[in-house]
């Protein structure tokens, strides 16, 4: 694979998944729990989605063919998305939501955390900016992790099968390919496999101090890395993408 | 355009344009115009975002056209670079005592309630009615009022 490949494959991989989740934690916008959190959710969607942009900017610069941040968000399919399947997953309760977000953060804090380190300017530019506001979403979704872990029964109940529902879908994000190898030869991708010891670590202790088991063994997902994906993917963009879709080139 | 333009004037030009969402203070004291080049062809600003996702970011590119064609400026290129990150240690002092005076508490360690000054005071939420800002309440004078994050 070509460089210039490997790193638009590489933008686009850390695009889609800031975009699904925060289009996700956008469907909460007018239906959070309290008047806070709903600002709460909207503010890190707008974040991740800026995040995202960043990255499709980026991506479409080495692409060179003339697509926009917006052709590649709202005019590729399902099977070309590559975003991890935890991003992609149904908001549920709020817990849940939470759950997913807590776990996300948590690599997106330690992933940035490397890309800084980045030859490549600007995605280490990206890393610089993104790192700040993902280490407020964290400690936004570990608060509440601990909060509905050590809460009341039902919440401790509840969060803990969000837990074992969504764990399944953790080993993906550490999931490495060709695109990987190519750039870390380079010094330009972050090799995943030297944040998963420490991921597991900063996600152990909190979910100690929410008084959550972490699951046993389990059967883990996979599949994104190819573009296929969970069958609620469609759906999202179904949704997301219908106005560009319907209305090409649509300005208001 | 056959006038010649300092960089200094255009900084000033600039320094008019408040921010959009907070506007006691400009877009200068906000930090988020890192440079100013001109030559003879054109103007170029060259802004950095608050935050990644701030809706704010399109208004103020469009208000500085706006406004720098106002002062019949009209070769102007606004650039958004990412490197170095923004951060509230770029607000200047005086920026920061204008959201004092205006009712947000403004990034500090210490913080403090903008009406009362007393620093008895706790979070309501992380978040707030803009990306820069989260939500306080002073236990003393029992007013509610927005903090400028530390960033
Ligand atoms: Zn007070």
């Amino acid at each position: 694979m070509e460089m210039k490949e490997a790193i638009f494959n590489y933008c686009l991989r850390y695009a889609d998944s800031s975009l699904i989740i925060g289009h996700r934690l956008s469907e909460w916008c007018g239906h959070g729990p309290i008047l806070e959190e709903d600002i709460a959710m909207t503010n890190v969607a707008l974040d991740l989605v800026g995040q995202s942009r960043s990255f499709y900017q980026y991506a479409a610069k080495v692409e060179g063919k003339d697509r926009t941040e917006d052709d590649l968000a709202y005019l590729r399919d399902e099977r070309e998305y590559r975003n991890t399947l935890l991003t992609e997953q149904p908001n549920g309760d709020f817990g849940q939501t939470m759950m997913r977000q807590f776990l996300f953060d948590s690599f997106q804090v330690l992933f940035f955390e490397k890309l800084k380190e980045s030859k490549d300017e600007d995605m280490s530019a990206i890393a610089f900016k993104s790192i700040k506001e993902s280490k407020y979403h964290l400690r936004h979704s570990s608060q509440w992790v601990i909060r509905l872990g050590d809460g009341t029964e039902e919440s401790h109940q509840r969060i803990q099968n969000s837990l074992e529902d969504l764990w399944r879908f953790s080993d993906e994000l550490f999931e490495m390919n060709e695109i990987d190898e190519v750039l870390i030869k380079d010094g330009i991708a972050v090799d995943l496999s030297t944040i998963k010891d420490h991921w597991m670590q900063n996600v152990v202790d909190v979910l100690a101090e929410a008084t959550l088991n972490v699951p046993e063994d389990t059967f883990m997902a996979t599949g994104s890395r190819e573009g296929k994906h969970s069958e609620h993917l469609g759906y999202l963009l179904a949704e997301m993408q219908v106005l560009p879709r319907t209305y090409p080139g649509a300005k208001w | 355009m056959v006038t010649f333009l300092s960089k200094d004037q255009i900084w000033n030009y600039l320094s008019e344009i408040p921010d959009p969402e907070i506007p006691a203070i400009n877009i200068i004291e906000l930090g988020v115009v890192r440079d100013v080049k001109v030559d003879d062809a054109q103007v170029e600003v060259i802004i950095t975002p608050t935050y990644s996702g701030c809706p704010a970011m399109k208004m103020i590119e469009d208000n500085i056209y706006l406004h720098l064609k106002s002062k019949n400026i009209d070769n102007v290129k606004v650039t958004t670079i990412l490197s170095p990150a923004w951060t509230t240690d770029w607000i200047t002092e005086e920026a920061k005592e204008k959201l004092n005076k205006y009712g947000i508490a403004p990034p500090q360690k210490e913080i403090a309630c903008p009406q009362c000054a007393s620093q008895n005071v706790e979070c309501i939420s992380q978040f707030g009615s803009t990306p820069c800002k989260a939500q306080y309440r002073c236990k003393d004078c029992r007013e509610p009022f927005d903090y400028f994050k530390c960033h």
